[in-house]
């Protein structure tokens, strides 16, 4: 592993061991309720954002496997989103533990968090439907659309339409948004770190098992040649 | 490569560096791990945490090399 082309690996470990530290002991706002469980928002938010990222090079990569179909693109497309749903389904249990002891209960039908389930569901969809296919190329190009429609989906259901109701999560309705935790400048310190960090961590678990499957996928060519 | 290891240990030290002292509050204000901070059990926490996370980062660390050796070898 050359440091040199592998420098980013580096500064993910760098930020989330950061994280950790930081996240436990940096002064954070005394607030109701959430009371010291406001530190969650180092580990359970960052889940999300860095979703979001591997989720849109996901689709990216299925956008450009249509483009130009070759089965790395399509292996890069599936890992990806693969990744994506395990941060994501960590994003859910981390929520929904911070609710039980926040909010009262593991599960509320809050707009959010209903939006969020659904997101994932689309997801394992996507799964499921690879796994349904036979012919590679059919396989790819039907999973690289579904991607598309997978990723248009979700991201109104996750960002757009729990802004519009009232939602216990904050950032929605009329809540006090967790921008105004964020405001806090000692979290802000913790806060961006611990995004890039658990995202660079996200692409390199997708980077490994990318490279893994690539090389399973030479030698069966071998076997075949 | 080296030279690398050591900036980022920097990066690491400066980050950590910005760090202030958990300031130890008084009553009338939400009640937070106060106890636990004077104490500074809070350390252990932070240690133990930290071991579990290196041990998965040098877990993630053996796997990438063991793909860039197959890598090598399956040309």
């Amino acid at each position: 592993m050359s440091i040199k082309r592998n420098w980013w690996k580096v500064l993910a470990i760098v930020l989330v061991l950061y994280t950790v530290v930081a996240g436990l002991l940096v002064p954070v706002p005394r607030l109701d309720i959430v009371n010291e469980s406001i530190r969650n928002l180092y580990f359970h938010v960052p889940m999300w954002f860095g979703m979001t990222i591997i989720l849109t090079t996901s689709v990216v990569y299925s956008i450009r496997y249509l483009r130009t179909p070759t089965a790395r693109l399509d292996t890069l497309a599936h890992e990806s989103a693969k990744t994506g749903i395990v941060m994501g389904l960590l994003g859910l249990a981390t929520g929904s533990m911070w609710a039980r002891y926040t909010w009262g209960a593991w599960w509320t039908s809050d707009p959010r968090l209903n939006g969020a389930a659904i997101a994932m569901l689309i997801y394992g969809a996507y799964i499921v439907l690879r796994s349904s296919f036979t012919d590679e190329q059919q396989r790819a190009r039907i999973s690289a659309v579904y991607n598309i429609f997978a990723f248009a989906a979700a991201i109104p259901l996750l960002f757009v339409l729990p802004r519009l109701t009232d939602s216990l999560h904050p950032g929605a309705g009329g809540n006090p948004g967790f921008s105004n935790y964020d405001l806090d400048s000692n979290m802000r310190m913790v806060f961006y770190p611990a995004v890039i960090g658990w995202t660079l961590i996200g692409f390199w678990i997708t980077q490994v098992s990318s490279r893994l499957e690539f090389l399973k996928q030479k030698i069966y060519e071998k076997q075949l040649a | 490569m080296k030279n690398s290891w050591r900036n980022a240990f920097l990066l690491l030290l400066t980050l950590l560096a910005s760090i202030g002292q958990a300031v130890a509050q008084t009553a009338d204000t939400p009640e937070m791990a106060d106890a636990l901070r004077q104490s500074g059990k809070i350390y252990v926490v932070v240690a133990v945490i930290l071991i579990v996370v290196i041990g998965l980062i040098g877990y993630l660390i053996s796997l990438d090399r063991k793909v860039s050796r197959l890598e090598k070898e399956i040309r």
